[in-house]
C-alpha cells in the first residue's frame, strides 16, 4: 500500500472511530488489515454466538425464531435441569467421566513426561539416543492414525469398553516429552542439581522439591495442551466405548444429537443437544482464557522442534 | 543408590590416583545411567502399550485372513491387495487430497494473513483479535460440528435465513456441497491456531532486519513479502505438516455429519471413516489392520518429504 492510500485511509479509521486521536499517529492504522480481521474475527465468533443464544431457547424456539436472535422466552434455566436431568442423569454422569479421563489421563500424562523428560536431559546412558530417536519419531505419527490398531490391540486383550481402553493412549505426550527436554535443558542448570546431590539429597526429592518447581511454565503447556486434547478427545472413546456409562461428553453428545436428528428413535431434544454442547465447551474456554501465554509459548515451542 | 553415593564419597576421601579416578568415573556413569532409566522407565512402559505395540499387531493382524472355516491364515500381502484394488479406497483418498488442495491453501492463507496483520502496528486492537480467532481451536471437535451442523440446516438455522433472505438455495448438507462444508469447519477449527504458529515466528524477526528496509522506502507489503514470509519458513513448514496430517486422517467431521446427512457421506467417505467401519465388524480387523497402515504410511511419507524439502530450502 502506498503512503498516500495510507493518509487517505486514516481518516476513514479516524471517522470510524477505531480509538486513534491524534492525526499523526492515526497514519500508522489500516482500515485495510481492520477490516479484514474484522470479517475473520465475525465468522470466528458467531457459531459460538449461536451456541450461547440457542441454549437459552425452548426446544420450540430453536426451530422458529431467528438464529442469531433470543427467543420468545429465556429457558435457560429450564434447559440446564433437563439437560442434567434426561435419562436419570447421564449428562452428569459423561462429565464426570471426562473429568476422570483429564485428571488421570492428562494429569499421568504430564507426570510421565516430566519425569522421562527430565531422565533425558540429565542423565547419560546406554541406549539413550536409539530411545530418544523412537520417541521422538513417534510424534510424527498423527494420533488418528494410531486409533484402528490400537482398537485392535485392545479388543485382543479384552479392554475395551472399560475406561483404561480411554486413559491407556492418553497417558503418552511425545509432545510434552520433547517440551520437558528442551526446557530441561535450558531452564534447569546442572549445578543446581549436583549441589543438591552433595547436600545429600535422594533422586526422587531433588526431582520433585527442586527440578519440579523450575519446570512450572513447562509444566503448566503439557499440562494445558493434555487437558484439551482428553477433554475434546472423541475418535478414541467413539471406538473403545459400547457401554453408555462409560461415555466422555462429546460421545454422549454426539449421540443424543443422533437421537435429535434421527427419524427411528424417540423425541428430538435439540435444546438438550445445544445446552450440553455450551456446559462442554466452557470449562475449555475458561481454562484456555486464564491460561493463555501458556498457549503460545507451547505453539511456539512446537513450531521451532524440527 | 545410596551404596553408590558412598561409594564415590569415598573414594574422593581416598587418594587421587588416576586409578581411583577411574573407578570413582566408572562408578558415576553407571549410578547415573541406572537413575536415567528409572525416570524414563514409567513413560516407555506406557509409550509401547500405547504407541509400539498397537503398531506391531497391527502389522501381524494386516498379513493374515480370519475364514470362517480354517480360522486364521497367513496370507501375506493380500489384505493391501484388496484395499489398494478397491474403488472405495480410491474414492475416499481423492476426496481427502480435494480438501488438501483446496482447504489447506485457503486457511494457511486466511492464518498467514492474520499473523501478518496482529503483527504489524498497523492494526488497532491486535490481542483482541488474536484471542477471538484462537477461540474456535478450543471447542471441541465434536460441538464445532454440532454447531455447525445446525447453522447449515436449509430448514432452520442460519442457512435457511439466508436462503430466503437473498433467494437462494443454498443446500450445505447436500451431497454436492458437503465436502466444502466439512472443509468450512476445518477452517474454522484451525485458522487461529495456526495463526499463532505463525505469530510465533514473526514475533522473533530482529526489528532492525526490516527497519533498515523500511528507511529504505520498503512498502509495508514489500517488507511482508520479502523478509517476514521468507523468515518464517519453518513455522509455515509445521503448519503445513500439520494441515497435511489433518486432512489425510479426516475424521470426526464426515462421521458425525453422516447423522444429518446419510446420502451424502457413505461408510467409506475417507479412508479413516472406513477403517472404522471396518473395525466394528470383527470379520473384517485384517482389513481395517492393512487400510490404517496403508494410511499411516502415506501420512507419515507425506509429512517426511515435506519436513526434508523444507528444510533443505530453510539452509
Amino acid at each position: 500500500m502506498s503512503r498516500k492510500n495510507t493518509k487517505n485511509a486514516a481518516t476513514v479509521a479516524v471517522s470510524t472511530g477505531s480509538g486513534v486521536r491524534k492525526n499523526g499517529y492515526s497514519r500508522r492504522h489500516s482500515p485495510v488489515l481492520f477490516i479484514f480481521m474484522l470479517v475473520l474475527a465475525l465468522y470466528s465468533i458467531i457459531p459460538l454466538l449461536w451456541l450461547v443464544l440457542n441454549a437459552t431457547k425452548s426446544q420450540g424456539d430453536i426451530l422458529s425464531t431467528f438464529g442469531l436472535g433470543f427467543g420468545h422466552k429465556l429457558n435457560i434455566v429450564e434447559n440446564l435441569k433437563a439437560t442434567f436431568t434426561y435419562e436419570d442423569g447421564s449428562f452428569l454422569r459423561w462429565l464426570g467421566n471426562t473429568v476422570m479421563y483429564v485428571v488421570i489421563g492428562a494429569g499421568g500424562a504430564t507426570l510421565l513426561a516430566a519425569l522421562a523428560g527430565y531422565g533425558m536431559a540429565m542423565f547419560d546412558f546406554a541406549g539413550k539416543q536409539i530411545v530418544m530417536a523412537i520417541i521422538i519419531g513417534a510424534i510424527a505419527i498423527p494420533g488418528n492414525a494410531l486409533v484402528v490398531p490400537t482398537f485392535l490391540l485392545f479388543a485382543k486383550l479384552g479392554l475395551t469398553n472399560t475406561p483404561l481402553a480411554v486413559i491407556l493412549p492418553s497417558l503418552i505426550s511425545p509432545f510434552g516429552f520433547y517440551l520437558v527436554i528442551s526446557y530441561v535443558q535450558s531452564g534447569v542448570p546442572r549445578e543446581v542439581v549436583e549441589s543438591a546431590r552433595v547436600d545429600g539429597a535422594g533422586e526422587v526429592r531433588i526431582f520433585f522439591q527442586i527440578v519440579l518447581p523450575l519446570l512450572m511454565p513447562c509444566i503448566v503447556t503439557v499440562l494445558l495442551f493434555a487437558i484439551v486434547s482428553t477433554w475434546n478427545n472423541y475418535f478414541l472413546p467413539l471406538i473403545m466405548l459400547n457401554d453408555p456409562k462409560w461415555y466422555p461428553l462429546t460421545v454422549g453428545l454426539a449421540e443424543w444429537n443422533a437421537q435429535a436428528t434421527g427419524s427411528a428413535t424417540p423425541k428430538p431434544i435439540y435444546n438438550l443437544v445445544i445446552m450440553g454442547a455450551l456446559v462442554t465447551v466452557i470449562p475449555i474456554i475458561i481454562i484456555f482464557l486464564m491460561l493463555q501465554r501458556y498457549w503460545e509459548s507451547g505453539l511456539s515451542a512446537g513450531s521451532v522442534k524440527q | 543408590m545410596d551404596a553408590n553415593t558412598s561409594v564415590v564419597q569415598s573414594s574422593r576421601k581416598f587418594g587421587k590416583s588416576s586409578r581411583s579416578k577411574n573407578i570413582q568415573k566408572a562408578h558415576k556413569h553407571r549410578r547415573n545411567g541406572l537413575i536415567g532409566w528409572a525416570f524414563i522407565t514409567p513413560f516407555l512402559i506406557f509409550f509401547v502399550i500405547a504407541i509400539i505395540m498397537p503398531i506391531i499387531y497391527a502389522l501381524y493382524l494386516s498379513v493374515f485372513t480370519d475364514k470362517l472355516i480354517g480360522g486364521r491364515v497367513f496370507t501375506g500381502l493380500s489384505n493391501y491387495v484388496a484395499i489398494l484394488t478397491n474403488g472405495l479406497f480410491w474414492d475416499g483418498l481423492w476426496r481427502v487430497i480435494r480438501v488438501f488442495l483446496i482447504q489447506v491453501p485457503i486457511m494457511l492463507g486466511l492464518a498467514l494473513l492474520a499473523a501478518l496483520a496482529i503483527d504489524s502496528a498497523r492494526l488497532v486492537g491486535r490481542s483482541a483479535f488474536r484471542i477471538l480467532l484462537f477461540l474456535p481451536y478450543a471447542v471441541p471437535g465434536v460441538v464445532a460440528v454440532l454447531i455447525w451442523e445446525f447453522l447449515y440446516g436449509n430448514q432452520f438455522g442460519l442457512t435457511a435465513n439466508i436462503n430466503t433472505l437473498f433467494g437462494l438455495s443454498l443446500q450445505p448438507l447436500s451431497k454436492n456441497m458437503i465436502l466444502w462444508s466439512i472443509g468450512n469447519i476445518m477452517t474454522w477449527s484451525f485458522t487461529g491456531y495456526n495463526m499463532l504458529i505463525l505469530y510465533s515466528g514473526l514475533k522473533t524477526i530482529p526489528t532492525e532486519l526490516y527497519e533498515a528496509a523500511r528507511l529504505d522506502g520498503a512498502s509495508e507489503w514489500q517488507v511482508a513479502w520479502h523478509i517476514k514470509v521468507p523468515a518464517i519458513k519453518g513455522q509455515l513448514l509445521i503448519s503445513f505438516m500439520f494441515s497435511i496430517i489433518g486432512t489425510f486422517q479426516l475424521f470426526s467431521e464426515p462421521q458425525l455429519l453422516q447423522t444429518p446427512a446419510p446420502n451424502a457421506i457413505s461408510s467409506s467417505y475417507t479412508p479413516n471413516l472406513w477403517a472404522y467401519n471396518l473395525s466394528l465388524n470383527g470379520s473384517q480387523y485384517n482389513l481395517a489392520a492393512a487400510l490404517a497402515i496403508i494410511m499411516g504410511l502415506i501420512t507419515g511419507v507425506l509429512a517426511f518429504v515435506t519436513q526434508n524439502h523444507g528444510s533443505k530450502n530453510i539452509d
